[in-house]
């Protein structure tokens, strides 16, 4: 079933168009759930984009979408929108070259180990910024910002991760990366510079999930350290990327759609062992279903092609 | 304002480097990266509270509970749970993201029940919380019994690993596996050991630190993630490393937390980890090569 392009970009076009549509028709509710759908479609596809093909599992997911709901909170009264979004980009991927530059030269287990830590990290250093030198721990946001409007730029922002993340898989990077994923030591043989791949598309990722924590940030009306580096949040992405499949660039969607349907039942209904459900839920997803539904999906289209 | 904190630094450091070595023993022989670890170091003190408030047990009397039930459980926890991913892993790396993300799944689980039992409060209890005087400085009783108990149980696994025939086999699977295989070490067998040792030792962590630390169910984590920058700092696998790199840390927090302010302890610690990967990421004492 291969479409050619013009049909394939009309479609999108179409479906965008559709879906920006969402706003003026769904009530209070379903627009606060296909925001949140957004949001986490944004953090799992940014995810993936780069756990995907090099397999370094990254834990800091949080730390970044924090670092941009922070910038807000402090910036966001003071000036102006964009300009806001544009300081809470440059933190984000200042960050993300740290840690990237730091880490991802060596082996994946160090990487894995800085972003265990990274957003309590964060989140320790906020907290003694704001009770040392501002002295006010805990912000409350009043941001002239609508909900149709928070919707309308996850939604660019969903537009923007999904080109990226064709741009890259047609690229000399995306090609650099899958052997990287697969043999590193032969990745470095062929001449891949294996760590400025790394290290730039860990920044990009970084830079997806601070836009969506700054975007997301006007949500809340008091935002403290606690709230904006909750460690649910950056597990909650990598249990949906890994349902969905991470190495289709669609893959994490088709983990986004049922488990945030699945935490908002889970979270109205069962509070206080959601974090108990949560682990079971993505202990049966690593056990059971390693490669994802998407990973499902092909195996059996593969297999329903050979025996035809 | 020197030897109060060097002192209360050594304690802190000798349970970093007490946990740590459960730690590397998992990681450096079982090679599972254990996310998890710091889940049981909580649990068990919150048993060994549990056991001194309703039944009176004096909590140096629960080490003898609470880690033989720790290494049952950790030794279940290998064989239900990881060994079916060391069957499905092709290669080492495989595994290494498989245990890493089964084990955050179990974070959540563990930390999950302990939360819905104890709630996020803080707990504490009194246990010889008697001021003694050491060179002038006064400290209480149980962190230095707590620092005492480290350096025994300490002592005792080096002896163990060093001077028994069982160690020898567990260090053998640590530098290679396939090869231990050849001089009939039942290599399964010995990473199940080593797993269980290491909850054993991290379950021993959990009631010193209860003693004399307040806790709650959330600091599993932090625990965690300290002791994994303790075997990196030290080198997988090396036990005088981490207790090396145990009290340097312990140490350094203890430090930051006295001279420059208490909120920044968890930025020394990333410091430290920091000049570690950029100078000498194959750890203090670690060979070179990986």
């Amino acid at each position: 079933m291969m479409l050619s392009l013009p049909v394939k970009l009309i479609g999108t076009a179409a479906l965008v168009a559709l879906l920006a549509c969402v706003p003026m028709v769904a009530d209070g509710y379903r627009l606060s759930l296909a925001i949140s759908l957004l949001n986490y479609t944004v953090l799992a596809t940014a995810w993936a984009l780069f756990s995907g093909p090099t397999r370094y599992v990254s834990l800091a997911t949080v730390a970044f979408f924090g670092i941009g709901v922070y910038t807000v909170a402090v910036l966001g009264e003071v000036l102006a929108w964009p300009l806001v979004l544009l300081i809470a980009l440059g933190l984000g991927m200042f960050v993300a070259l740290i840690v990237g530059l730091a880490t991802l030269r060596l082996s994946g287990v160090y990487f894995v180990i800085f972003t265990f830590g990274l957003a309590e990290l964060v989140r320790q250093l906020v907290t003694w910024f704001e009770v040392n030198i501002t002295r006010t721990l805990g912000r409350y946001v009043f941001l002239d910002v609508t909900t149709d409007q928070i919707y309308w730029q996850l939604l660019g922002l969903t537009v923007l991760v999904f080109v990226a993340g064709i741009l890259i898989r047609r690229s000399r990077l995306g090609l650099a990366l899958r052997v990287i994923g697969d043999d590193e030591t032969v990745a470095r043989h062929i001449g891949i510079n294996t760590t400025a791949a790394k290290v730039a598309l860990f920044v990009l990722s970084a830079s997806f999930m601070t836009l969506c924590g700054a975007i997301m940030a006007p949500r809340w009306s008091y935002i403290d350290p606690a709230i904006a580096f909750n460690p649910v949040t950056s597990f909650q992405v990598l249990i949906m990327a890994l349902l969905g499949g991470v190495h289709r660039l669609y893959g994490p969607l088709l983990g986004v759609v049922p488990l945030t349907l699945l935490f908002e039942f889970l979270l109205a209904n069962f509070p206080n062992h959601f974090s108990i459900l949560i682990g079971i839920a993505f202990m049966l997803i690593v056990y059971a279903i390693p490669q994802g539904i998407a990973g499902l999906l092909e195996k059996l289209t593969k297999r329903k092609g050979a025996a035809s | 304002m020197f030897l109060e904190p060097l002192l209360t630094g050594i304690t802190l450091g000798g349970m970093y480097a007490l946990v740590a070595m459960g730690l590397t023993l998992q990681y450096g022989v079982a090679r599972i990266m254990n996310l998890s670890y710091g889940e049981i170091l909580v649990a068990a003190a919150f048993a060994v509270l549990w056991l001194f408030t309703a039944a009176g047990l004096n909590p140096l009397l629960g080490l003898a509970v609470v880690v033989p039930a720790a290494f049952i459980v950790s030794w279940l926890i290998y064989r239900i749970l990881l060994l079916p991913l060391v069957r499905r892993a092709k290669t080492r790396d495989a595994l290494e993201v498989d245990s890493i993300l089964a084990t955050f799944g179990l974070l959540f689980v563990v930390q999950g029940v302990m939360l819905v039992i104890f709630g996020g409060a803080y707990y504490s209890y009194s246990f010889l919380a008697i001021p003694v005087n050491v060179f002038g400085v006064t400290i209480a009783a149980n962190r230095l019994l707590a620092l005492a108990f480290a350096a025994v149980i300490g002592l005792a696994l080096y002896l163990g690993l060093t001077r028994t025939r069982a160690g020898t086999a567990l260090r053998a699977v640590a530098v290679d596996p396939v090869s231990a295989q050849l001089v009939a070490i039942d290599v399964r067998a010995a990473a199940a050991m080593a797993f269980a040792l290491g909850g054993g030792l991290v379950a021993a962590g959990g009631v010193l630190v209860s003693m004399f630390l307040t806790f709650n169910a959330n600091i599993g984590v932090v625990f965690t993630m300290k002791a994994l920058i303790v075997v990196i700092m030290g080198g997988v696998g090396n036990m005088l490393g981490a207790l090396v790199a145990g009290l340097i840390l312990g140490l350094t927090e203890t430090f930051v937390a006295t001279w420059i302010d208490p909120g920044l302890t968890l930025a020394a610690t990333y410091t430290i980890f920091l000049v570690i990967l950029l100078v000498r990421p194959q750890g203090l004492f670690g060979r070179s090569g990986r």
